[in-house]
């Protein structure tokens, strides 16, 4: 019979196959936010599993649909436990709010390109990182990973921006990373009377960075669209080279594997080609309105 | 005749993967035969007896469409169609042959242009399910739903059609996940492609480079005579199935007729796009004030893009039976017309019909390029029929380029 | 929701025919009255609690100031509110009042026109109430009434399709009326729901289920209405159940001020 082209030998990158898994614990962090710790019921998978930072899964609430939600724990974590903080924002985050700890969800991932610390490991590279919002989870398995490999690293600094000083996600951990190591700044967009730091929008953060190796660091940016544009031509007026700046970019996943085609920007399938992005390329693309 | 057996492999990747790459350069080792006419019900037959469906042409609503064929009869013979931008009509061919062919106002099976279906509802469905959830005292179990197996013939298959299968094979197959639906329904296909002997004002393969001539993808490809079809092999199954039917060899004549025959779809087809450097062309015209008036006419319905043979955007639903804990997920064809397909929390990122046409041609046209290697356009010419508003994408594209020189 | 919703279905202007949907889903009635406390539905009982509700399923418009009073309260004794059908999510067809001199229709149609004190508009439930979920249709369609209960009894936000109806038409391999037969039909500017059953019996679509989300209304009466019909027959194809749903509303008085225009200038 006719045959569709030798298919490749390689594994399945992706597949509508939902697995079942355990909500382990739940912790609320700030208003409507929570990091939800989740396992696998089937514990050859919960202990199979891996991701790389920036990647994402699907959750999926049966009977009200899936939601393409980052990873924001340690990514080589040996208990087979994977970490995500959702914002109640829709229909499918609404119920995820709903469910209790040892009640399950289904999870299909992990999708999409990772922040690109291997292109930067072991080059004595510096590594920035920029948060806006709920932007600094998909952050956090980067923080882990360098710190985990803080040799194969130069400065390693992350820059914060939140709406108010409640909004700020993750502060004490901050704290701790702060001590171990790593160059924290914050910003928020409006200041309550114990706040003391910066008060502005990120991108003033990078304006304001001294002593920035230009040929020698990288810059991942995650947050909301606007923040990620102003943020990277901060960096560019820096001196920073388009092509050592990433963003990761939020679109309509629905597949995670480029089939259903809801994430299409420009020419790249977010959910296969992203949702991490260099600059250079998502430049051209954040111009053009409504693309 | 018996049923023809093609051997009970699903897999037949690795006998013809070889074979149908061989094709396209040893084209004429394949055997050519000629089926006279009083024989191809008995071969329909043959094929009913040999595969679970034969999908093929027939009149319905007003039009011909791709349904089950289980005898020669049902086939649209005398049947042809007329169209144009948002206009499709139904005519018997007597009506309206010219006196260019070798028998005027003959009347044939094949002798109509692409409609309102194409193949890929056979092997990317426009409704299907993918996985069940069930509610147990230990929460969620979830599994795969797999459909039955079945072995389809597809007849009448046009030489676009086969470039837009290609393409949905590269979407589906080779780019990186594979779709098992689509995999399963693809590895069980028999495909009889049709030379076309006539175009429609809408069509444009020739400048896609697609047609109007089968030329690869088959398994048998006939050119339609008055008299007889002449058949070509085009793989191991097609020639297994060939070797079944005894045809005899072709005469010089009948090689001339059929290829006179195929030379007036090429005369017959009028529409162009200028297809050289479209992509940067196209991507160089993101904000030309002519989308506005595109968006003017154009209904956001979709209509396009469901007729489309290589569109191939979808969404799943939650269907829930009342009566038990008892969830199905079903894969819809979707569009990037609907407001929803680009929804994000906070609001739809196309939330215009100007942003939502410019997506689907520029997509077609250009990006797909980038995806896929290839035009997402294989020139069928539907949607420009099959717009209830009658946009012509091959004028718009004029439009849109021709102000950036 | 996780415990039994308490569910009261109330009726305002309409012809039951969308409570009637409910009773006509028999092989999902028994499983429904497991699954919710249905405090509140004449069609089918005679119990009658008052309220307060975790849901009111809402039929019918407002044609009385009567009418408009006891929404208001109904309001403040429900959680949720979901309107179901083109009466209570667009006005229904008695909004055809809308477009005339209603004391004018009830000197003609009834006999003792002092008796009869009426509102001069059908108005949707969500111009007088905040509603939360709103489903569409002329009567609605089963499943989708289904689907809400079920994610009202799971409870999830409901969500129904906002695509036209030309997409499940082609789904099921319909060919297209409009293209094929030259009928007028309102599926592209009309949101699906309905199953797109008219094309698949050779009718246009009679826009049962509403405008979609962004209706180019001025595209479809120029493309697929006018070269096939005047547009005085256009106003009264826009003027059905759903009249009075602000694009189909605009746009038929539109082709009506043409029409006047042109009669004006002869």
């Amino acid at each position: 019979m006719t045959i569709a082209p030798s298919l490749s030998p390689v594994p399945q990158q992706g597949s509508w196959q939902s697995h079942p898994a355990e909500i382990v614990s739940i912790l609320e962090e700030i208003e409507t936010v929570s990091t939800y710790r989740m396992r696998f019921r089937d514990p050859e998978l919960a202990r199979s599993y891996r991701f790389k930072a920036g990647q994402f899964n699907m959750l999926y609430v049966p009977g009200c649909g899936e939601v393409a939600i980052s990873h924001s724990g340690p990514p080589d974590s040996d208990t087979g436990d994977f970490l995500h903080t959702i914002r109640v924002v829709g229909r499918v985050t609404e119920a995820i709010r709903a469910l209790e700890v040892g009640e399950t969800l289904g999870v299909r991932g992990p999708f999409g390109n990772p922040w690109p610390l291997e292109t930067y490991r072991g080059r004595g590279f510096d590594v920035f990182l920029v948060a806006g919002g709920l932007g600094l989870a998909p952050l956090r398995p980067v923080v882990y990973q360098l710190l985990k490999e803080r040799d194969h690293y130069g400065r390693i600094g992350l820059l914060i921006g939140a709406r108010s000083p409640s909004m700020l996600l993750y502060s004490e951990e901050i704290r701790a990373w702060e001590s171990s190591g790593i160059e924290i700044q914050r910003t928020v967009d409006r200041a309550d009377q114990d706040w003391h730091g910066s008060v502005g929008t990120v991108p003033l953060l990078i304006d304001r960075l001294r002593g920035v190796r230009l040929d020698r660091t990288a810059m991942f940016v995650c947050g909301p669209e606007v923040m990620m544009h102003y943020s990277a031509q901060s960096a560019i007026r820096l001196g920073l080279d388009p092509s050592a700046i990433w963003v990761s970019m939020e679109r309509n996943m629905q597949c995670g594997f480029g089939h259903c085609g809801h994430c299409q920007w420009g020419s790249l399938f977010l959910c296969k080609d992203g949702p991490v992005v260099r600059w250079d390329s998502a430049f051209s693309k954040m111009r053009v309105r409504d693309l | 005749m018996t049923p023809i057996h093609l051997g009970n492999n699903s897999d037949a990747t690795s006998t013809s993967s070889k074979s149908s790459s061989n094709h396209t350069q040893d084209r004429n080792q394949w055997p050519h035969g000629f089926l006279p006419k009083e024989q191809f019900p008995a071969f329909i037959d043959l094929l009913n007896q040999s595969f679970d469906e034969v999908i093929g042409p027939r009149v319905d609503q007003g039009a011909i469409v791709y349904d089950a064929i289980r005898s020669a009869s049902e086939l649209p013979h005398g049947w042809t169609d007329v169209q144009s931008p948002g206009v499709y009509r139904l005519e018997r061919k007597s009506s309206i042959d010219d006196s260019r062919t070798d028998h005027s106002c003959e009347e044939e099976y094949f002798g109509y242009n692409v409609g309102p279906h194409s193949w890929k509802k056979y092997l990317f469905p426009p409704l299907t399910t993918l996985m069940k959830s069930k509610k147990t005292t230990d929460g969620w179990q979830m599994e795969m739903t797999a459909e039955p197996i079945k072995r389809r013939v597809l007849l009448g298959v046009r030489a676009c059609e086969l470039a837009a299968i290609a393409i949905q094979d590269k979407v589906f197959l080779t780019s990186g996940t594979v779709d098992p639906i689509y995999q399963t329904r693809r590895n069980h296909l028999l495909i009889i492609a049709v030379n076309c002997t006539q175009a429609a004002s809408t069509c444009f393969c020739t400048s896609m480079n697609s047609g109007p001539e089968c030329r690869s993808g088959f398994d048998l490809a006939m050119t339609e005579l008055s008299d007889g079809f002449l058949v070509e092999v085009g793989s191991d199954a097609g020639q297994t199935i060939f070797e079944s039917l005894k045809l005899r060899t072709v005469t010089t004549d009948e090689i001339d007729r059929g290829r006179t025959r195929r030379a007036r779809a090429v005369e017959q087809i009028t529409k162009r796009m200028n297809t050289d450097g479209i992509r940067d062309r196209l991507l160089s015209q993101l904000e030309n004030p002519h989308w506005n008036d595109i968006a003017s006419r154009c209904l956001s319905c979709a209509n396009c893009t469901m007729v489309c043979p290589t569109c191939f955007c979808s969404s799943v639903d939650e269907v829930h039976a009342l009566t038990d804990d008892e969830i199905v997920r079903q894969r819809r064809w979707d569009s990037c017309f609907n407001v929803d397909i680009s929804h994000l929390s906070g609001g739809p990122v196309r939330d215009t019909i100007r942003s939502r046409y410019r997506q689907w041609l520029t997509h077609k046209l250009a990006t797909w390029i980038d995806q896929f290697d290839t035009s997402g356009c294989v020139g069928c010419g539907r949607c420009i029929t099959w717009c209830p508003v009658g946009i012509d994408l091959t004028k718009e594209v004029a439009t849109l380029c021709e102000e950036s020189s | 929701m996780k415990s039994k919703p308490k569910i009261a279905i109330i009726k305002f202007a309409s012809c039951d025919g969308c409570q009637l949907t409910l009773l006509d889903a028999e092989d999902e009635l028994l499983a429904i009255a497991d699954a919710v406390d249905l405090a509140h539905f004449a069609e089918a009982s005679s119990r009658l609690d008052a309220g307060p509700y975790d849901v009111a399923i809402v039929e019918g418009s407002i044609t009385t100031e009567e009418d408009r009073l006891r929404l208001l309260r109904l309001r403040q004794e429900c959680r949720w509110m979901v309107t179901i059908g083109a009466c209570a999510t667009s006005g229904g067809i008695q909004a055809l009042r809308n477009f005339a001199d209603h004391e004018e229709f009830i000197r003609a149609v009834y006999a003792t026109p002092e008796t009869i004190h009426s509102l001069a508009t059908s108005t949707p439930i969500a111009s007088h109430v905040r509603v939360d979920f709103e489903l569409r249709g002329c009567p609605v369609d089963k499943s989708q009434l289904l689907e809400v209960l079920s994610s009202l009894i799971a409870g999830h936000r409901p969500r129904t399709s906002t695509e036209s109806v030309c997409q499940p038409c082609k789904r099921k391999g319909t060919v297209c009326v409009v293209v094929a037969q030259g009928i007028p039909c309102l599926g592209p500017i009309t949101q699906s729901g309905c199953g797109s059953i008219c094309p698949a019996f050779d009718r246009g679509c009679y826009g049962c289920f509403g405008p979609t989300v962004q209706p180019n209304m001025a595209g479809h009466s120029q493309g697929v209405l006018l070269p096939r019909m005047s547009e005085r027959d256009a106003v009264n194809l826009l003027r059905g159940f759903n009249a009075a749903a602000p694009s189909f509303q605009q746009e038929s008085v539109r082709l009506w001020q043409i029409t006047q225009t042109r009669d004006s200038t002869r």
